[in-house]
């Protein structure tokens, strides 16, 4: 009896959506490919914790933009020192955190020192490395000061695991995050869902969107009928190799942008005989950039000669140097005293771009005589054997971080690659904060590397965004990680 | 469920005539047959290199140059079939290998002794079948890292326990029979018998539980392969077909239903010729299964 | 009788104890740091050993065993690492999903199965038998997440008479809940239906030649009614075992199908669990899999000393 009381309900709310879906919708279910293992930015690397909460339950002193820009954030403005290491932040008032407590200066400096703490969990503690003491100054006025100057410092504010925490959630934000955001959090059913709903207490402008379900899809092959069948609406981060199956539809919008994602084929350039430079150089030609592109990015995605965002202002392009050209790379194996080939190992981590591409990576590779075995592992068997222990001969990964060539100059980095003179750069880099300066020293910076062929530069990842046709203000591009759902809205 | 069977007191000929006279033993043996064979001709021919891809010609609809269609490296799918299935024998015929190899002998071990080799014997075997076996595959590959070799382990592992029951069980049933009696009396040892009298009489319920089990064999690799857990590329095979053509149905169907076909055919084929096998040689237990 | 389900349960114990021995030392040589995937590219080795402490994966061997073994018994399996809430409460959340899809698959599966084997038997032989065994075999052949695949593109994409995969949850209503459980549900009850029917059938045939129902149809009761009031009631016990493994099976077999539509239920737990290290998951579903598999088994050799009470002197 009670069952069919609630079928008969469920047949009526239904009838009643279908009513009101004359006015537009304020429901939204977002599809993410992972699920983040807790909810707390600060606390985890994970990229999937990002694309639920940043700029929608977290806000920090700064922003990134849809396109890559710093914005004002929780600070409604700054003013830097002219020897760049004091930076006075002042910040928006009557700002509330999600459990009706007031946001101060006191929160901004709590968070930052829980970041950079020798006991900190954060796991990009770098962001916070040249900070020397955070002051508040006034309720509304946080003075930051810099032990060197920093001239990526306000866009390092602008990064997920760099928001604003109450020192009353902030240990318990990982299983019921409280933020100042316009969304507040609502339910997390683990393994399925995380569903938020909209702030009423929001200190800025008011969002659109009264519920969004971020729902946990995992692999593309569900995520394609489950947009089909209207299930999920939108798909920010789509798998481009499925973008066959929708577009060409009416009923969805597909947008291609970019992102801070250089794919590349890793090497270990410590081991034999992946040493010699005629052998990377070998491999940097053997490889057909187009055809990987077509067949494991469904023919979408930028080549890149360097590890530079196409996308960056700093970027240069040195695509031309290495052109898929087998009788050459045969050449300089041959230089190298291989001309036998020989075989080597590429170890492949879960996405799809290396799954595939590593098949076509495989091919191309045996074209020229390096016979490659395929290991697919699992993220933690690749975190642990490729990036930490280094136990590896190729691999295949896509670098996402922004602005992140500094990677080459870390000592024991998983590349295991040295040049004094690019790490030269890279300090320099580090101190300079004049555009015109940092822009020659990057260019410089792609250029050895390229010349170096330290790693097989494939392409930049691209962002395929897939969403109902009548869904407008999700982000285009991913300048970082993340669902900024604050301008979303259905229009009808 | 003990299963008397008798070596078939028959000609060769008076078999084979009841062997084709049966129908699901006939289908049967004509799709497994066909499977084989297939698969043999694959070593030295077939349509298109399966180890070349040819991105350009990615995705064809079925056609003359290409019956089956192509994939989303522009490979033929025909061919690939066709090497796949020399994998999912290989992976299985190994794995019922091994099954056999190490749960025989144990079986008739505990049979031929009693005591406490046969308990011992039978708390392993619960042991195993506790452990749900996909999971425990998974677990496997996911130590030993994924590939044919350990997939064959990982499946192989859980024959063990089956023959092993099925030849102590077909062992026990053997035993207390007088020509066993009359062997032990001629002053045979333990093992002797065991190989003489008891392995020959056993062995057509080991043909049946082997067909059964290749079968399963085959299911259970293409699983494992659909989870990326099998064979690796370039190596075909059908569950990673099958993986690589969902995301594709939309636009490229033939790439799940022709690998899918061929799965359901060859464990067809298997189940026909173990119901078949049991039927010519076993009449009763025409009822019983 | 009371020694031989003693003797049972202390066998079914001791299986237990030694499963989560074997349990515990896979976990222990599974390649992989928990505490760096969960840290991931950019944090240092001292970070990562400042996790692994807190974690307590740098405790010595036995005592680890001790503490997670005597946990389990207190039905305490420890916090997840990825998720850091209790264990128990993950499995609360994902057996509401597993067990009422075993359960619809199991009662589909014996729906189909049960009509098809009474059938099957009582034209054994004849066209209508060969056509209905030649379907089961069929369905024992296809692989369920083939299967699944193709009934996704058909109800889902094209027909959309159900969601194309995961769960709204309980809180969402009973049919909602339940439409999201019919294909998977169905794709997982194909197989399991054709191997019951093929038991079914040859149950049925075996006691269709027992004296006691050639006596009740000489006394001159319909066929159909010997069939489906006396044949049907004995044939039900291969049935019901049957149906046993089957559900336990179907607790622990689902991971595909938990994948191919994702569900959030214990097999994809377990196999999310391997993937990011989280052992004290993977071990303690693992064993409560295992428990399960067990004490389905032991209910079953009661319910054979119930049945059958020869078995009481033997062994």
């Amino acid at each position: 009896m009670k069952l069919w009381k609630t079928i008969l309900a469920a047949a009526v709310l239904s009838l009643g959506a279908a009513a009101s879906a004359f006015a537009a919708r304020t429901d939204l279910v977002i599809g993410i490919p992972l699920e983040p293992p807790h909810l707390d930015p600060t606390a985890g690397a994970a990229a999937a914790i990002d694309e639920v909460l940043y700029a929608n339950v977290f806000e920090g002193l700064t922003r990134i933009g849809p396109n890559g820009e710093v914005l004002p954030d929780l600070a409604e403005s700054w003013t830097i020192s002219d020897d760049g290491k004091t930076y006075t932040f002042k910040l928006h008032t009557g700002v509330k955190f999600h459990d009706g407590s007031d946001f101060s200066a006191d929160d901004v400096k709590f968070s930052l020192d829980r970041a950079r703490a020798d006991n900190s969990v954060n796991a990009q503690k770098g962001l916070f490395a040249q900070i020397d003491k955070v002051d508040v100054v006034d309720p509304a006025t946080v003075k930051v000061t810099l032990k060197n100057p920093q001239g990526s410092f306000l866009y390092n504010m602008g990064w997920g695991d760099a928001v604003i925490v109450s020192p009353k959630s902030a240990e318990t934000n990982k299983e019921k995050p409280i933020g100042t955001g316009p969304f507040k959090f609502q339910n997390w059913a683990k393994g399925s869902a995380i569903t938020l709903v909209k702030s009423d207490n929001y200190w800025g402008a008011p969002v659109a969107l009264d519920k969004v379900e971020f729902r946990i899809v995992p692999d593309a092959a569900a995520a394609v009928p489950a947009l089909l069948s209207g299930d999920i609406q939108a798909f920010p981060f789509f798998d481009p190799d499925s973008v066959s199956q929708v577009k060409g539809d009416p009923r969805f919008h597909v947008v291609i942008g970019s992102t801070e994602g250089e794919t590349i084929l890793a090497i270990n350039n410590k081991k034999p005989p992946f040493d010699k430079l005629q052998v990377r150089q070998a491999i940097s030609f053997a490889l057909d950039r187009k055809a990987i592109i077509d067949g494991a990015s469904a023919g979408l995605g930028v080549p890149i000669g360097s590890h530079m965002s196409p996308a960056s202002k700093d970027y240069v392009d040195l695509t031309g140097l290495y052109p898929h050209n087998v009788d050459k790379a045969k050449e300089l194996l041959k230089e190298a005293g291989l001309e036998k080939g020989f075989k080597a190992t590429l170890k492949l981590p879960p996405p799809t771009y290396a799954r595939l591409g590593g098949e076509i990576i495989a091919s191309e590779l045996r074209e020229v005589g390096i016979d490659l075995e395929i290991i697919p592992v699992e993220w933690a068997q690749w975190l642990d054997q490729v990036f930490t222990k280094k136990d590896y001969d190729l691999t295949i990964v896509s670098h996402t971080e922004p602005n992140d060539i500094d990677i080459y100059s870390r000592k024991d980095y998983y590349f295991n690659y040295d040049n004094p003179t690019f790490d030269k750069i890279i300090a320099e880099l580090n101190l300079t904060s004049d555009e015109a300066k940092r822009k020659q020293l990057l260019g410089e910076a792609q250029k050895i590397l390229a010349d170096d062929a330290v790693v097989g530069f494939l392409y930049e990842l691209p962002k395929v965004g897939v969403w109902d046709a009548k869904l407008q203000g999700l982000w285009e591009n991913a300048p970082i990680q993340a669902n900024d759902l604050t301008k979303v809205k259905w229009t009808d | 469920m003990t299963m008397r069977v008798d070596l078939p007191e028959e000609t060769l000929a008076g078999v084979l005539a009841k062997a084709f006279g049966n129908r699901s033993f006939l289908i049967g043996f004509v799709i497994t047959l066909l499977v084989a064979a297939v698969a043999l001709l694959s070593f030295v021919w077939t349509p298109y290199d399966v180890t070349r891809l040819v991105i350009a010609d990615k995705a064809l609809a079925p056609a003359a140059a290409h019956w089956f269609g192509t994939d989303h490296f522009g490979r033929d799918i025909l061919s690939m079939i066709m090497v796949g299935a020399r994998n999912s024998i290989a992976v299985a015929l190994v794995a019922v290998g091994i099954g056999m190899g190490v749960g025989v002998p144990l079986g008739a071990f505990a049979a031929a002794r009693g005591g406490i080799a046969d308990e011992a014997l039978m708390r392993v075997n619960d042991l195993v079948f506790a452990f749900p076996a996909l999971l425990s595959a998974i677990m496997i590959t996911a130590i030993f890292g994924p590939g044919a070799v350990n997939a064959i382990i990982a499946i192989g592992i859980f024959n063990i326990p089956v023959f092993a029951r099925v030849a102590r069980a077909g062992a026990l049933a053997i035993w207390p029979r007088e020509f066993i009696l009359a062997a032990r009396a001629a002053g045979k040892g333990m093992t002797q018998i065991s190989v003489e009298h008891i392995l020959p009489n056993i062995a057509t319920l080991l043909l049946v539980q082997g067909t059964i089990q290749f079968a399963l064999g085959i299911l259970a690799e293409a699983g494992l392969s659909y989870v990326g857990l099998g064979a690796q590329p370039p190596m075909p095979s059908w569950g990673r077909m099958l993986f690589d053509a969902q995301t594709r149905m939309v636009t490229a169907p033939w790439m799940a239903i022709f690998p899918g076909m061929a799965i359901v055919v060859t464990v067809l084929g298997l189940n026909l010729l173990g119901d078949g096998i049991a039927d010519i040689l076993d009449p009763k237990s025409r009822r019983r299964r | 009788m009371t020694a031989y389900l003693l003797k049972r349960l202390i066998i079914a114990a001791s299986t237990l104890v030694l499963a989560s021995m074997v349990v515990f030392a896979v976990m222990e040589i599974l390649p992989g740091d928990p505490a760096r995937l969960m840290l991931g590219f950019n944090a240092g080795a001292d970070q990562v050993e400042q996790l692994r402490n807190q974690m307590g994966l740098n405790a010595p061997l036995v005592p680890r065993y001790l503490h997670w073994a005597g946990g389990l018994l207190s039905l305490d399996f420890g916090r997840s690492y990825t998720y850091s809430v209790p264990v128990i409460d993950l499995v609360r959340e994902r057996v509401v999903v597993s067990l009422p899809l075993a359960l619809i698959a199991l009662a589909l599966s014996t729906i189909i199965a049960v009509p098809v084997g009474v059938f099957s038997a009582s034209r054994q032989g004849r066209a209508g038998d060969a056509l209905a065994m030649g379907a089961a075999q069929l369905g024992v052949a296809v692989p369920n997440f083939w299967f699944a695949l193709m009934l996704i593109y058909l109800f889902a994409v094209w027909l959309r008479l159900v969601p194309a995969g995961g769960f709204p949850g309980w809180g969402a209503g009973i049919w909602p809940a339940v439409k999201s459980l019919l294909l998977p549900a169905v794709a997982l009850a194909l197989p399991q239906a054709a191997i019951l029917a093929r038991v079914a059938r040859s149950a049925l045939i075996e006691v269709l030649n027992e004296d006691y129902i050639r006596t009740a149809r000489a006394k001159g009761l319909p066929y159909r009614a010997v069939l489906w009031r006396h044949a049907l009631r004995n044939a039900m016990i291969p049935v019901l075992t049957i149906l046993g493994l089957q559900f336990a099976f179907l607790l622990a077999g689902t991971i595909i199908i938990e994948n191919v539509f994702y569900l959030p239920g214990l097999g994809r737990l377990v196999f999310q669990a391997i993937n990011q290290r989280d052992l004290i998951v993977v071990e303690s579903v693992v064993m409560l899999l295992v428990a399960a598999v067990i004490i389905v088994n032991l209910l079953v050799d009661f319910s054979y000393a119930v049945v059958d009470p020869r078995l009481r002197g033997r062994q």
